[in-house]
């Protein structure tokens, strides 16, 4: 069985204003070297036992539905194809 | 016989009643069309309402965009049908490809919920021909993901164009360049955040400009007014 995990991020020249966020309570928890925080989602995967063309159709996923490429980039990563 | 406007209803949307209810204030007969659905029911033109369609799921209006109603609004538009999106609206036509660029969270985060100020920048679409071009009016804004956000190439192509559609006057959520809305190249697809259909009645709304908005659209389908404008 394939898994593939895709992650999603805002791209570089996009505002992250959770991150920023984020980025703003770490010297309440005491860190005070941190210079950015970014935030983006993962998504876990898991094809059929004998599915077909695991990349591609991650691809597809990817690229169509879980990110927006207007604002976000994706990178794949498969295990156990 | 006056024009029917269709507003669609997603699992998850909130003004469906209220742009229905625009529609018809501003003389049109609203028509409802249900999200499975691929029938347009013969209307004549098609307002996506704001909410939470899907609830928001991965990205606002992203699985909207898969939805049986979207084909064929997607295929109507192309052939020239007028398409208004407001808030999730707008949002469901950047993620379909219906209009440029993306909604992204507000810059400080929080939701907004209050009149919006803006500025008419064109009449030169299906929805706004009835406004006179730098004029204000005031609708609702209500959301929390409402940032336009497009790449500097893009942003200079709308404006070069004449497609800011709406610009902010006093930015509510971090918007590139103050915009409020857009149109795509033909003139007949516009998407905004703030909302007309709740600027319709002195009762309930800040102003009632926002029915110039459904009056836009009609004079456009009867050819009332002069053609200049969306037919370039």
């Amino acid at each position: 069985m394939a898994r593939v995990v895709v992650d999603v991020m805002l791209k570089s020249e996009i505002l992250d204003p959770q991150g920023e966020a984020v980025l703003g309570a770490l010297p309440r928890l005491g860190v005070n070297d941190v210079s950015s925080v970014r935030i983006g989602k993962r998504v876990e995967i898991e094809f059929d036992e004998n599915a077909q063309n695991v990349e591609e159709q991650s691809r597809v996923i990817a690229d169509q539905l879980l990110a927006n490429p207007v604002i976000e980039s994706f990178s794949l990563s498969i295990e156990g194809a | 016989m006056s024009a029917r406007v269709g507003v669609v209803t997603f699992p998850g949307s909130l003004d469906d009643r209220d742009a229905a209810r625009a529609v018809r204030l501003a003389g049109g007969e609203p028509v409802g069309l249900w999200h499975d659905d691929a029938a347009l029911a013969s209307v004549d033109a098609v307002f996506l309402p704001g909410g939470f369609s899907y609830g928001d799921a991965l990205r606002c209006g992203a699985i909207a965009r898969f939805s049986q109603v979207m084909d064929t609004v997607k295929a109507a538009a192309a052939q020239g049908m007028p398409v208004l999106g407001v808030c999730n609206g707008f949002q469901v036509l950047c993620e379909s490809h219906l209009l440029p660029g993306a909604l992204v969270r507000n810059a400080h985060l929080r939701y907004r919920n209050r009149p919006a100020r803006l500025r008419v920048e064109t009449a030169h679409t299906a929805w706004t021909r009835l406004y006179e071009p730098g004029s204000e009016v005031v609708f609702p804004a209500k959301h929390g993901e409402g940032r336009y956000v497009a790449d500097e190439a893009v942003l200079d192509e709308l404006e070069a164009s004449g497609r800011v559609v709406f610009r902010y006057l006093d930015n509510p959520n971090g918007s590139m360049r103050d915009i409020a809305g857009v149109t795509n190249e033909a003139g007949n697809v516009v998407g905004l955040m703030p909302h007309p259909e709740h600027a319709v009645d002195e009762l309930t709304g800040p102003s009632t400009d926002g029915l110039g908005i459904v009056a836009s659209v009609l004079a456009h389908l009867t050819g009332a007014v002069d053609t200049s404008g969306v037919s370039r």
